[in-house]
């Protein structure tokens, strides 16, 4: 019983990392209907980030979010202007693979500067408690209560501002919004912005879970983000948490009671029989298609 | 630079008038074979080479396949490669374990073959569900299937799990793979042009309409859906017998992403497309070796700029005169000239 | 016999009723027009017979078979085609192959014949080249047979999009608004075109239109839809003049 607790624990922290990351594909995509399947690659930059600024600048846990956040939510708005804008007309496939690129630049550059692994140094110290057999870390706390505090925030944004009426505008139609006066440029990087920076965010907490970073650690974690914002219903800001979190709870319980090394293959097998049932997500709904 | 531009003309001209020449086909398929051979009994390349090429005809049978879903029908399968491993286990499995090991030479083609099937069944259970779902959630799916192919081979012991599967000939040589490589280009350029390519091609432009048109929209995907894993799996098991070594690592997300960047750079919807890019694609990663990890810096970043410049790729939506078949080329001559000719009979 | 019966069909979607029991008879060889104001619920229809949604409730039966629940391209088979409000040809493809896809339920050959270019494939391929090339000198498109559809003028993509239709075979056309965006000549080619393709194809013709010229000229009944109900049916002379159809379209107050 206590087992399943720790399970859960565990599940409630890698989930709020899934589900970060996911809610910046599905704002993306929610806006532009684009994957940015380089935004896996945007979560390794964060967590490279936050290594930089505490290896080299030698700053405390709060700045160095803030900062990793910041540098991450730069970086992707220079890459929605310089690669993805040219693409706004082009067919969506198009974009995506040019999303793939991007992805493949990113990993192979940090590669080419960072051959070896990464080492974060401890930005918080880690105590643990324990309630009898079952343990909780603060580390684990500070991920899952800053995570919830982030998508809280996010919410609010998307749900009750102007600037996220404007998003959820342009996600419905594009072409007529920028007749309302609305600037369309201004909010698309803004959410590149924040969708970005929440994935670096993420990269941040999972840099200080998994102190160890490579350059090719976005690529598994990203798809399986993708993987949970498509679950929770592509494009839906509150589905993709559901997504992230039901995702890392698949894969913790399924290590937890099964070798392993079956974990991939249960989860994703679980996944995909999901999406038979429901093929447009949980909270995802058909396009109607007017004929 | 205009200079450079008018040379790069004369000889696109030339060689459009030698291609348009309708023998220069099966003159190169027969001239191909020969050669290569003559390259490996004689040895004229040496193994590098070959070894090379071998890579560039496997690469154009996985690039040629993947087209017909994500060109032709304008879908997003993003898991190729998983029905490419299932194809490597299935032949390494014969020629290692089951085939007696004297006629194990003269038995490769059934090995790779069995290994086509394996990957068509295989491709005809996954398409039956993903079909119901649409687009980007077609992508998740094979996303899906290629993860589990991968991590299901990483938990089967009998196959070597995560350590891999080793002990095959060196079986694929030259022309096994000039072979595979003419015959699966073929097959597909016949399915493109005959009323099943119609189909898919429908499907792409306006699915709805197609299915108020006569069009079995279902039974159009799922035959091209299981053409391409065939040819995927064929092209698994000349993987697996020109490397002799097989892990499930090979067949991850990567490199299903690399065939989908040599479909989008040849060109959707383009037989002759999917060939310039697997060739570009191979050759060029392995001339930029020197530059060590800089090309896979590179490279990415040259597919970028080709994608906002060239968005469909080098050949999108074009197809090579040599490769449409010699009726459909000159249909509307033939049809107005035989209507001319009953208009001058019943005058 | 009726060669369409609909009965109490209803349809709706999420909550919102877009066809509220609706019932209609078509005898063979009509030539029958539905007309209503915006959001009626008549291309909803064209969608329900077609097979594109399935209606909630009720059924649907044509030439004795139910359509209700068959997916689009079996009750395209039965003899049922259609046109569309915005015209949904195949863009990109050519205007020979635009009609030689729509014979795709006519070619006998299996994808093993396909795949090999061997067996009926050749004499198929041919038969049907054949037919479609016929059939665009039928409609003086033959001459434009390479060119990419979406590069034809207005008018003769909507010719085109009927050709392509009527390679199907059907027993039933149904056209959505084909006159959306003509002039008045223009109108009067297109009445006399319906009228020819109804005779030589032998059709029965349902057809939706905002144009009162066109459906006053050749429609022989019409049905008037308002909010997915019929509120009048009847000769075109009688439904001038309905009030219940006047008040639909300019609003009570005008009428009034």
């Amino acid at each position: 019983m206590v087992y399943i607790f720790q399970q859960l624990l565990n599940a409630l922290q890698l989930g709020s990392i899934y589900a970060l990351i996911a809610l910046g594909y599905t704002m993306v995509y929610g806006i532009l209907t684009m994957i940015n399947f380089a935004h896996g690659d945007l979560f390794m930059i964060g967590a490279f980030f936050c290594f930089l600024i505490a290896v080299y600048l030698k700053l405390s846990f709060v700045p160095t979010l803030l900062l990793s956040i910041l540098g991450v939510a730069c970086l992707g708005v220079l890459i929605e202007r310089l690669a993805y804008k040219p693409l706004r007309n082009a067919p969506r496939v198009s974009a995506i693979i040019t999303a793939l690129g991007v992805g493949l630049f990113l990993e192979n550059f940090t590669l080419a500067l960072s051959p070896y692994p990464q080492h974060i140094p401890e930005l918080i110290t880690n105590t643990t408690w324990n309630f009898g057999s079952l343990s909780i870390s603060s580390l684990q706390i500070i991920v899952i209560v800053l995570s919830l505090l982030l998508m809280f925030v996010l919410d609010f944004i998307v749900q009750r501002t102007k600037t996220g009426m404007a998003m959820r505008a342009i996600s419905w139609d594009k072409s007529i919004v920028p007749l309302m006066g609305i600037p369309v440029n201004k909010i698309i990087s803004l959410t590149f912005a924040i969708g970005t920076g929440l994935g670096g965010a993420a990269g941040v907490m999972y840099g200080l879970a998994y102190p160890v970073i490579d350059p090719y650690m976005g690529i598994m974690v990203g798809w399986k983000a993708f993987i949970s914002a498509v679950v929770g219903g592509i494009g839906n800001v509150r589905g993709a948490m559901i997504g992230g979190f039901i995702l890392g709870t698949v894969e913790i319980m399924v290590a937890a009671f099964f070798p392993s090394t079956y974990r991939d293959f249960v989860a994703f097998s679980l996944l995909l029989v999901l999406l038979i049932v429901r093929p447009y997500g949980i909270l995802g709904k058909p396009h109607p298609q007017k004929v | 630079m205009s200079k450079l531009s008018a040379t790069y003309s004369t000889l696109l001209n030339r060689w459009q008038t030698l291609t348009a020449y309708r023998y220069f086909l099966p003159v190169f398929i027969v001239a191909g074979l020969l050669f290569s051979i003559a390259a490996t009994r004689l040895e004229i390349l040496d193994q590098y080479v070959q070894l090379i090429l071998i890579y560039v005809g496997i690469n154009i049978i996985l690039t040629v396949s993947l087209n017909l879903i994500n060109g032709y029908m304008g879908e997003f399968s993003v898991g190729h490669a998983g029905f490419m491993a299932i194809g490597a286990y299935i032949a390494s499995i014969l020629t290692v374990n089951v085939f007696p090991q004297a006629s194990v030479d003269f038995l490769f083609p059934a090995a790779v073959l069995a290994g086509g099937i394996g990957a068509a069944l295989i491709g005809f259970l996954v398409a039956i569900p993903s079909f119901k779902t649409r687009g980007d959630y077609l992508a998740i799916v094979t996303l899906a299937f290629g993860m589990i192919v991968k991590s299901g081979l990483e938990n089967i012991d009998a196959v070597g799990g995560p350590r891999g599967f080793m002990g095959m000939d060196k079986l694929t040589t030259l022309p096994w793979v000039f072979f595979w490589t003419v015959l699966s280009v073929w097959v597909i350029r016949n399915l493109v042009y005959s009323k099943f390519g119609r189909g898919i091609l429908s499907i792409r432009e306006d699915e709805i309409a197609a299915s108020l048109m006569s069009i079995n929209t279902r039974q159009v995907k799922i035959i091209a859906f299981v053409v391409s894993s065939f040819f995927a799996g064929i092209a698994g098991g000349l993987f697996a017998h020109a490397l002799q070594f097989i892990n499930p690592r090979m067949f991850d997300i990567l490199k299903s992403t690399d065939i989908l960047i040599m479909v989008y750079l040849g060109g959707i919807a383009s037989i002759a497309g999917s060939i310039i890019g697997a060739v570009i694609y191979t050759i060029l990663l392995e001339v930029l070796r020197p530059l060590g990890i800089w090309r896979m810096v590179l490279m990415p970043l040259m597919l970028v700029l080709l994608m906002i410049y060239r968005p469909r790729g080098i050949m999108g939506l074009r197809e090579a005169k040599m490769f449409v078949p010699l009726r459909d080329l000159l249909l509307v001559k033939i049809l107005r000239q035989k209507k001319k000719e009953a208009d001058n009979a019943s005058a | 016999m009726p060669l369409l019966e609909a009965k109490n069909i209803t349809h709706r979607f999420e909550g919102l009723c877009a066809v509220a029991d609706f019932n209609f008879s078509l005898a063979p060889n009509e030539l029958v027009g539905i007309i209503g104001p915006n959001g009626a619920g008549k291309t909803t229809l064209f969608n329900l017979i077609t097979g594109v949604y399935r209606a909630t409730e009720g059924t649907i039966q044509f030439a004795g078979e139910e359509l209700v629940g068959q997916t689009p391209h079996s009750i395209n088979r039965l003899g049922i085609a259609r046109t569309f409000q915005n015209i949904r040809l195949f863009k990109e493809l050519t205007v020979l192959d635009n009609v030689r896809i729509a014979y795709y339920g006519k070619i006998i050959y299996n994808p093993a014949e396909a795949l090999l270019h061997i067996g009926r494939f050749r004499a198929e391929e041919k038969r049907i080249a054949n037919m479609a090339m016929d059939l665009l000198a039928i409609f003086k498109l033959d001459d434009m047979a390479d060119i990419a559809a979406g590069s034809l003028p207005y008018g003769l993509q909507r010719k085109l999009e009927i050709a392509r239709a009527l390679a199907t075979g059907p027993k039933l056309l149904l056209l959505d608004e084909p006159a959306a965006g003509m002039n008045q000549s223009e109108i009067e080619t297109l009445m006399k075109f319906i009228h020819w393709i109804k005779k030589t194809f032998q059709l029965t013709i349902i057809l939706i239109e905002h144009q009162m010229r066109l459906v006053m000229g050749i429609c022989e009944r019409l049905v008037v839809l308002d909010f997915g109900a019929t509120i009048a049916e009847g000769l075109p002379s009688e439904i001038q003049n309905n009030p219940k159809v006047m008040e639909a379209y300019l609003g009570e107050e005008v009428v009034s």
